[in-house]
């Protein structure tokens, strides 16, 4: 019974080891996308509390924490609550398969490429079940174009994926780096990765496919009927998503905690650094997009989705198991 | 062991409770949040008896896209007003319990067929012919198999499902007039000289300008 216990307390503190940091950085990250949106804007942004700012993310939080949470009296309450809980699990969740550099991950398991896909692509129940619980028309109208949404990115991002395992040959994490040593998977599958940075920005909801919680069209879409805590643990979980996409992002095409050139200055940075350097850099991507593109029709967002970037990355497919096959370069042999 | 046994009573609990919820509960939402619990915990067992790309394929497919149409298709029906007509009193003798009794007796017995023939063998794993080898993952073994010994029924079972989805849109889709598309090709090769027009307006008199 001893060791049950033992071995309890040292996953209990790994995980917490990787999600309080994760959290803190999910705070900073929202800080960082007002700046760098502000930036573009020739504005501010969040610059009074703290040096830089850097504490508006805490200061806002603490004010949601002493705000009133309001049920409304015609919602479906348990579903409601549930809501914002489980949008914000599946976030943190899917941390726990990232790996941070070699043998520095949580879980090194067999596929750990297919759970990812498979919690991401349970994050549109929390959206769902938030516009469907609220009872109110603009919460369901956002749940719904979500639902659509999410969908129809998810089998475009699932192709992308197998693009990049047709060059590795195994579902594990680690290993999709390791077999980028020498060549990241962003130079062959450059178009491949354009694709996937696109379809991220539609699976997190972000700027310009916000349409689930376009303002001008849904008042804030899904998220309407929320307040104090629960809608910050909404806006925490959909900035967690953001960051884990920008990770999978990174392990998948720019070679995860490798460093660009094999030499002295680069490779003396640890691994976790590099991998959290370019999680920074495709992030300030996602804000720079941001701060410069207007919103999407819905039906260009599916027309997209389905008649552009499914057939692309099918056709992608091909041409790189061709490619594979007739260099004699398959993986696993 | 130990904690390998309470895990499995735990998830079977909640799948057998959540499947007999999806039938009991009254709000048809409702059932369709119990089917995912259902599929999550069964996923679950996947993953503890070491199946866990089975596991994976079955969250990211079932949870992941199959239940969100159910969802999807659930939310829009207005349930209760359904509810009204089939099982109050000015009922017309409707065409819908008749075939629904007949489905769910074929069913019944059909399960009583899989249930009689089940035999519990607790020293399968040792009394199989086969090896199994527990070097290689059980992604790549299904991979082995499935693309040779079983690749004409995977292609037919690929192409039954490609009819489905071909006879579904057939089915639903129908051509509507007057519908506006938009079309970037005509958009962009608009000329100036299709666009614009410049017209001497006489004073006094104005211009008719008709498209």
């Amino acid at each position: 019974m001893d060791s049950y216990f033992s071995i309890l307390f040292t996953e209990v503190y790994k995980i917490l080891f990787l999600l309080v940091p994760v959290l803190v950085s999910v705070a900073m990250i929202v800080w960082l996308d007002r700046r760098v949106w502000a930036f573009v804007q020739k504005r501010r942004g969040p610059n009074v509390v703290g040096p830089f700012g850097l504490f508006q993310s805490l200061a806002d939080a603490l004010k949601y924490i002493f705000k009133e949470i309001i049920i409304p009296a015609s919602s479906n309450k348990l579903v409601f609550v549930l809501a914002p809980v489980v949008t914000m699990t599946l976030a943190l969740i899917s941390w726990a398969v990232i790996p941070f550099g070699e043998d520095f991950v949580l879980a090194d398991i067999n596929v750990g490429i297919l759970y990812l896909f498979a919690v991401s692509s349970l994050g549109v129940y929390g959206i769902i079940m938030g516009g469907w619980a609220s009872n109110s028309k603009y919460p369901f109208l956002g749940a719904i174009r979500s639902a659509a949404q999410m969908v129809s990115y998810e089998v475009s991002i699932g192709v992308i994926i197998i693009n990049v395992l047709l060059c590795v040959g195994s579902l594990n994490l680690s290993d999709i780096v390791v077999a980028q040593q020498n060549l990241w998977f962003v130079i062959p599958l450059f178009p491949m990765f354009v694709i996937f940075f696109i379809s991220a920005l539609a699976e997190t909801n972000r700027p310009p496919f916000d349409l689930p919680e376009a303002e001008a069209e849904l008042v804030a879409g899904y998220q309407t009927e929320y307040s104090g805590m629960m809608y910050a643990m909404f806006w925490l979980g959909e900035y967690a998503n953001i960051l884990l996409m920008c990770a999978m992002g990174s392990i998948l095409f720019l070679g995860g905690w490798l460093s660009p050139i094999d030499i002295f200055p680069f490779n003396a940075i640890p691994g976790p650094f590099w991998l959290i350097f370019k999680i920074l850099f495709l992030f300030i991507l996602f804000a720079l997009v941001k701060a410069t593109v207007p919103r999407y029709r819905y039906d260009q967002l599916m027309k997209l989705g389905w008649k552009i970037f499914l057939p692309f990355s099918l056709f992608y497919v091909v041409l790189t198991s061709s490619f594979l096959l007739y260099f004699d370069l398959l993986p696993g042999k | 062991m130990i904690a390998h046994s309470v895990f499995f009573y735990i998830f079977s609990l909640i799948a057998i409770v959540s499947a007999v919820m999806v039938t009991v509960s009254k709000n048809t939402v409702h059932s369709v949040f119990f089917l995912i619990l259902d599929f999550i915990s069964i996923s679950c067992l996947f993953i503890m008896i070491g199946a866990e790309f089975l596991g994976m394929i079955m969250l990211i497919v079932y949870v992941g896209a199959v239940a969100v149409l159910f969802l999807f298709v659930v939310m829009m029906l207005n349930v209760a007003e359904q509810k009204g007509q089939w099982f109050s009193s000015r009922w017309d003798g409707g065409t819908h319990i008749p075939v629904g009794l007949l489905v769910s007796l074929i069913i019944f017995f059909e399960l009583i067929i899989v249930i009689g023939g089940w035999k519990y063998k607790p020293d399968l794993l040792n009394s199989l012919s086969i090896n199994i080898s527990t070097e290689v993952t059980n992604t790549r073994s299904i991979g082995n198999v499935l693309y040779t010994d079983y690749i004409l029924l995977f292609q037919i079972s690929g192409i039954i499902l490609l009819v489905a989805m071909i006879g579904a849109i057939v089915l639903t889709y129908r051509e509507r007039a007057g519908v506006k598309r938009q079309s970037y090709v005509k958009q962009i090769s608009r000329e100036r000289d299709e666009g614009v027009d410049l017209v001497d307006v006489e004073k006094n008199k104005g211009v008719k300008i008709d498209a």
